[in-house]
């Protein structure tokens, strides 16, 4: 066995036990460190493949700031275990059948793979990356200039995604009190002190 | 046997290479020690060894001799996992680190990327000891600091994409190599005048960006909120003692100097000489590096020592309404300029 074979099981293995921990864990804390781990260990396979472009933007994208996301928001729940088991029959067939389509969708992934590899690879054909560009330059090339236009239009979907989540969590909120940088910075002498006569025993304003 | 060979080859670098870092961790740490007493007019640490040379190796002593404290309501093995990951992810980043033209350990394709990666878990070991210590400074301390470090990655993100776009590559030998043979120097005929090269000049503004960010990445003073003495005791690390704390601030420290060393790389041309001439020239490129890491240190150590720390929301603005706004728009003008001009590699 080669030492990419050993990797390839070790990450694969890791990835797949750390997978199941992220569904059996009673903790969601410990739920999104397997989420976290099964993460790295997809970026292993990743490299193992050469497309260490991809391998390091998941790292950087999905452990290094959505996971931290996840992470934040779970740690300030205040979890009640036995709350949770209790729904665990109501939830169970709409559970199962998310479950059942999942297992269907991947034994059709994974039986054309088996029957008929060449109809996989087809499209892969199509994008053909000439081995002398690194794989940096390869999603470049057909990322940002062979699929432009859905490039965009992902980025516009995502864009009105994120204005839609803002304007339905937006409260307009009265009287909070906030620092205006400009408006400290400008002030002078002349605006903040005023220097008044007062009278002896008369005081300001009556 | 090519392999073993080639593990050992790898592990004796490897090793090499930490022991090095491990002691310029230690001095670097003293002369911040001394730095800061210097401006405040005190004497720093001068009782262990001649002038105190000695002082951080008491520390470590010190640390690893005492008991290590694990609060009864704490969470164990993520209590004591938690700096382990900060310490061991801080010196994995310098795996990729070239500190002379050919002296790293893996001289990866997308070695910015490695360090950009390595440094965003960083946050890792911050959130999971303040929640493990299940106490409320530290999980205040580990909020803080989750959202302190992902804010600015944004913008370091795209001060280095400035960079890359002026370089062309995403490996860290390229990025140097781009600023010793184009530039400024070569535009106005001077090409022995390499320090017109590095991109401090062109970027300058990206440079600041940079510099500030990666203060607030490394949760250096001033923007320490997560620690935060004065309000939050000391923040994620209340309740570490002995080794465990050891290995935190031996993180810290480390992921210091990795932002020092990237500094150097980025903006101030690497390993290569100020001015390529003759007794410039002589001086091995490793000295270089090393100059001019500890003069980025020097700064970091300045800024320490006489800018108060930032409140919560002036840190929060800072990141996302100015940094943010400034580093897009400025990745958009270098790749205007770049085209327009035809300048891109």
């Amino acid at each position: 066995m080669s030492a990419v074979a050993a990797f390839f099981y070790l990450f694969s293995a890791v990835a797949v036990a750390s997978a199941f921990m992220v569904v059996v864990s009673r903790n969601p804390v410990y739920s999104v460190l397997f989420l976290i781990l099964a993460f790295v260990n997809a970026a292993g396979l990743f490299l193992l493949m050469g497309a260490e472009f991809l391998a390091m933007i998941l790292v950087v994208v999905y452990v290094g700031a959505v996971a931290v996301l996840f992470l934040f928001v779970v740690m300030m729940l205040d979890v009640d275990f036995a709350e949770l088991r209790q729904g665990f029959i109501n939830y169970l067939p709409v559970g199962a059948m998310v479950g059942i389509a999942l297992l269907v969708e991947l034994i059709l992934v994974v039986g054309t793979w088996t029957l008929s590899p060449e109809l996989i690879r087809a499209p892969a054909a199509g994008a053909a990356t000439a081995p002398t560009i690194s794989n940096t330059e390869a999603i470049g090339q057909v990322l940002y200039t062979r699929y432009i236009y859905f490039f965009q239009a992902a980025g516009l979907i995502l864009l009105v995604a994120m204005i839609g989540a803002i304007v339905l969590t937006l409260r307009e909120r009265t009287g909070v009190k906030r620092q205006d940088i400009s408006a400290q910075v400008a002030r002078t002498k002349a605006t903040a002190m005023e220097v008044r006569k007062v009278a002896s025993g008369a005081g300001l304003e009556g | 046997m090519d392999l073993l060979i080639n593990l050992a080859i790898i592990l004796g670098k490897s090793l090499l290479l930490l022991v090095a870092l491990l002691v310029m961790i230690a001095y670097l740490l003293y002369a911040d020690r001394k730095i800061w007493a210097a401006v405040q007019l005190r004497r720093g640490p001068n009782v262990v060894g001649p002038w105190g040379l000695l002082q951080s190796f008491a520390d470590l002593l010190k640390f690893v001799l005492k008991e290590p404290v694990i609060p009864a309501g704490a969470n164990k093995g993520l209590f004591l996992l938690a700096p382990l990951i900060t310490c061991t992810l801080a010196l994995s980043a310098w795996a990729v680190i070239p500190v002379s033209a050919g002296w790293a350990i893996a001289d990866i394709n997308v070695g910015i990327l490695y360090i950009f990666a390595i440094s965003s878990l960083g946050v890792y070991g911050i959130i999971i000891g303040g929640w493990a210590s299940n106490s409320k400074y530290p999980f205040l301390g580990a909020l803080r600091s989750a959202a302190q470090m992902v804010s600015y990655e944004v913008s370091i993100g795209f001060v280095i994409i400035t960079v890359l776009l002026c370089v062309g590559s995403l490996n860290l030998t390229a990025i140097v190599a781009a600023q010793e043979t184009r530039g400024l120097a070569h535009l106005i005929g001077l090409p022995w005048l390499t320090f017109l090269n590095w991109f401090w000049l062109p970027l300058f503004p990206m440079f600041v960006v940079f510099f500030i960010s990666a203060m607030a990445e490394t949760n250096r003073p001033p923007f320490d909120l997560p620690e935060a003495e004065s309000e939050l005791v000391a923040g994620y690390m209340v309740e570490y003692a002995s080794t465990p704390y050891l290995l935190f601030m031996l993180g810290e420290y480390v992921a210091i100097v990795t932002m020092c060393a990237l500094t150097t790389i980025l903006f101030l041309g690497g390993w290569t000489a100020p001015i390529a001439l003759p007794p410039f020239t002589w001086v091995p490129g490793v000295v270089w590096f090393v100059l001019k890491l500890c003069l980025v240190f020097f700064m970091f150590a300045m800024v320490k020592a006489f800018v108060p720390r930032y409140r919560y929301d002036q840190l929060m603005r800072l990141g996302w309404k100015v940094f943010l706004p400034l580093s897009l728009a400025c990745v958009v003008v270098v790749a205007a300029v770049l085209q327009i001009m035809g300048w891109a590699p």
